[in-house]
């Protein structure tokens, strides 16, 4: 496009200069003036163009306008317009067009090399440089009557530009800038009297006269809303709220106002004014207020809930801790911080009691790390026994605790419960359980002693007894030889008195006789005490059996009375029998009861000098037993002799003085003899009022 | 009868070891009008039984040698003996030695100390009923 070109025809177009002149004359201002240069020479010659002058603000040049350039050409031909010493910067000071090389221009390659033309009224500094993208040297004779032409004006324009006090209303550049901000913005004057809205504040705040009634109506309740706003705050520096309504669709709409006064350099002070409109973060704050008051009360409520849940833990006698998944402290109830908490009150404990408190957190925590870390994920609940102590008295506390993980509804763990139980009762039950068995075992290990014991002695007893029955029965055996012994020296002696007593060895001297008769007679006494000896010892050693016949009472006496015979002649004195009529047989042994009534009768006799003996006999029906009596008229026996003189060897006179015979054995033996039939031998008597002894046996003796 | 050619007066053979009981009873059943031969042991008075067969047999039972109950149970177990009549003469009343004696073949039983004119008579008793039973 910018390849060299045949020089334009040299013939002026009178009509295309016209235009342009024209269209220069209308230009308002250097920008508008340089662009209808620029365009008209770009589109008569097909090549790139553009005009450099001074730029708005601090004196560095800028392009004002141009065609087919890139940016960075239009900012490289603008630094050469500005750079001293440059090819570009000569036009400044010097009238006249000229060709330059393409590389004349540091940084901007131009095309094929260009013309330069400086612009503006002869002798006077050049404003402004047109350049054209034609290849020298002639210079085109459009380009010429451009710079002759539009250079004045453009000249005109820019000084105009400088000199003239700027309007209060920005240019189009900066209306379209204002115009493209979202928010409305307005220039007032202090009043509020509208100098200046973009397209956003005049939809709010201008109708114009072809508005429909409904827009002018809203617009000037605005404009009234939007003055009284501005007067509320004055000229200072302020942001406020101001409500306005949206013309077209009724709406009440929020803004923020922020005003900045403006001290105009040539004029009265301005208000520049932006409204923000607030209207959705209005909005906005009504949903954040709502969902704040949501949030307040299902706090609230949550609050009450954790209440209730509170009330509800700390009525609970045993411990509760609740922790988060790693172990820090969420919630405990009353008694978890009696034992876990530091003391609240000042002065509530010592140093002691915070150690406790600090042993018992070590011991719990060592406690949840059974449950804690991912090594322990599986673990679902932990359960052990600690022994903490009691904060405000160190008193060691058994405790059973039992931790189980609260997963949430993804199965990821959310917390630990864990609930303590107190185990000092269950331990003191077990401790006092413990005490009674040791008690009952002890007990029993008493009893079994005192059993083995009692069984030791029993078997003591029993060996004693045996030993006694052994001794008896050699005593027995031994009395039993010795009275064999004693019989064969007494059965010569005896056999050999009575022999020469009888006159085998020839008749003997009355004195002789009487000596012999005194041997008979103490021989004889010798034989009894033997025979009674034996007799004891017989029923001792249980060798008298009883031989049971049946038997007659009358019979029985009757044969008494007949050996007794001789000694009852002797005595002088009268044996009277009186039976009962009708006395029943017996069953018994009739030896044994002859022998205690042939005894009876002896001592009767023996112990009576004068008076009688009586023999009696009964049957006592209601008890089935027989009653013999022996009633003498002797001597009597004290009351407190009646018991010994049934003893072994026992008179009533034991003296050896005596002056009654007899061994003493005889009523011993009635007594024996009297329980091996069942029955007894009684007494009654008294001194001087004779005696009276009566053996009871039953009628039929039972076998033993 | 075959008895000795003294046939009044008949033989009554005491068997005891003690000799001063042997010999009062000897003395006294001589004084008492009888012939008497002694033996000091159970096996003497067999010897002294079958060779004089005597007409009443006093037999101690305590014996040395033989004793008593076996001697006796001999005697009545020999035809020529057992016509005998044997008195037990003891000094053990402890034991049931009647029975003993009984069961042995004993005529009767006597308990020492048993004077001389006691035994006699139990003597004259036992030749009394051998008569009254050969005479039947």
């Amino acid at each position: 496009m910018a390849s060299p070109a045949p020089l334009p025809p040299a013939e002026a177009d009178p009509g295309a200069r016209l235009v342009l002149a024209e269209h220069l004359l209308a230009c308002e201002s250097a920008v508008a003036c340089a662009r209808a240069v620029v365009e008209w020479l770009a589109r008569r010659h097909g090549v790139p163009a553009a005009c450099v002058g001074p730029g708005d603000g601090a004196g560095a040049s800028a392009c004002l306008a141009s065609e087919g350039l890139t940016g960075a050409q239009q900012a490289a031909l603008a630094r050469a317009w500005d750079a001293q010493g440059s090819p570009l910067a000569g036009f400044r000071n010097r009238p006249g067009a000229r060709g330059l090389a393409a590389d004349a221009v540091e940084g901007a390659v131009m095309p094929g090399g260009f013309f330069a033309v400086p612009l503006g009224r002869a002798g006077a500094p050049a404003a402004a440089l047109l350049v054209v993208g034609l290849p020298g040297p002639a210079v085109p004779e459009d380009v010429a009557w451009v710079a002759s032409c539009a250079g004045p004006l453009l000249a005109r324009q820019l000084a105009s530009d400088a000199r003239a006090p700027r309007r209060p209303e920005p240019d189009r550049l900066l209306r379209r800038v204002i115009n493209a901000v979202s928010d409305p913005v307005l220039l007032t004057d202090t009043d509020g009297t509208l100098l200046f809205a973009n397209a956003r504040a005049e939809a709010l705040l201008v109708a114009g006269p072809d508005a429909s009634p409904g827009r002018t109506r809203a617009v000037e309740l605005n404009q009234r809303l939007f003055r009284e706003t501005l007067a509320q705050g004055g000229t200072s520096v302020h942001r406020r709220e101001v409500s306005l309504v949206d013309p077209l669709e009724g709406m009440d709409l929020l803004f923020e106002l922020a005003t900045t006064p403006v001290l105009a350099p040539d004029g009265p002070s301005v208000v520049v004014s932006v409204l923000r409109n607030l209207t959705d973060l209005g909005r906005a704050t009504q949903a954040l207020g709502e969902s704040y008051r949501q949030l307040r009360a299902t706090e609230r409520e949550a609050r009450s809930e954790r209440h209730r849940l509170d009330r509800v833990l700390d009525s609970v006698a045993d411990p509760i801790i609740l922790t988060d998944p790693a172990g820090g402290m969420v919630m405990m109830n009353d008694p978890a911080e009696r034992l876990f908490a530091w003391p609240h009150e000042e002065g509530a404990g010592g140093e002691a009691t915070l150690r406790r408190v600090r042993a018992n957190d070590a011991l719990f925590a060592s406690f949840l790390a059974n449950l804690l870390g991912p090594v322990n994920a599986g673990v679902s609940r932990w359960k052990s026994q600690l022994t903490l102590d009691d904060p405000a008295t160190g008193a060691p506390v058994p405790m059973e605790a039992m931790a189980n993980k609260v997963l949430g509804d993804g199965g990821e763990l959310t917390g630990i419960v864990t609930v303590f139980h107190d185990r000092t009762e269950v331990l003191e039950r077990a401790r006092l359980l413990e005490r009674v068995k040791e008690v009952s075992s002890e007990l029993e290990a008493r009893v079994q002693s005192a059993t083995a014991e009692l069984a030791e002695q029993n078997e003591l007893l029993r060996q004693q007894a045996i030993q006694l029955e052994q001794a008896s029965a050699a005593k027995s055996q031994f009395l039993a030889n010795m009275s064999h012994e004693f019989r064969t020296p007494l059965n010569a002696i005896l056999g050999y008195t009575n022999m020469l007593l009888q006159g085998v060895s020839g008749e003997m001297t009355p004195p002789q006789r009487r000596n012999l008769t005194r041997i008979d007679s103490n021989g004889r006494h010798l034989l009894e005490v033997i025979n009674e000896i034996l007799d004891i010892t017989r029923i001792e050693a249980g060798r008298m059996p009883l031989h049971l016949s049946d038997f007659g009472i009358p019979e029985l006496i009757q044969e008494v009375m007949a050996e007794m015979d001789p000694i009852i002649a002797r005595s002088k004195l009268t044996v009277e029998t009186r039976l009962d009529e009708g006395l029943p047989g017996v069953w018994s042994d009739r030896q044994k009861v002859k022998q205690i009534v042939l005894n009876l009768l002896s001592n009767a006799l023996k112990f009576t000098h004068e008076g009688g003996v009586h023999i009696a006999a009964e049957y006592q029906n209601a008890t089935g037993t027989v009653a013999i009596s022996v009633k003498d008229t002797g001597i009597g026996i004290d009351v407190s002799n009646q018991e010994k003189i049934f003893e072994d060897f026992q008179q009533v006179d034991s003296s050896p003085t005596r002056a009654y015979g007899g061994t003493g054995l005889g009523l011993s033996i009635c007594r024996r003899l009297a329980e091996m039939l069942g029955g007894r031998v009684s007494l009654q008597s008294a001194p001087g009022q004779g005696s009276t002894f009566t053996l009871h046996f039953p009628r039929r003796a039972r076998r033993t | 009868m075959t008895n000795t050619p003294e046939k009044t007066k008949p033989l009554v053979l005491v068997v005891d070891d003690y000799q001063d009981a042997r010999e009062m009873y000897a003395e006294y059943l001589e004084f008492s009008g009888f012939r008497v031969a002694e033996a000091k042991n159970g096996q003497e008075a067999l010897d002294k039984a079958f060779e004089l067969v005597p007409d009443v047999i006093l037999m101690d039972l305590s014996l040395p040698v033989m004793d008593g109950w076996e001697a006796t149970r001999r005697l009545k177990g020999d035809a020529r003996t057992k016509g005998i009549p044997v008195v037990a003469l003891t000094g053990h009343a402890l034991k049931g030695h009647s029975e003993d004696a009984n069961e042995a073949g004993c005529d009767a039983y006597v308990t020492k100390p048993c004077l001389p004119d006691a035994l006699v008579d139990q003597v004259k008793k036992m030749i009394a009923r051998r008569d009254a039973a050969s005479t039947r």
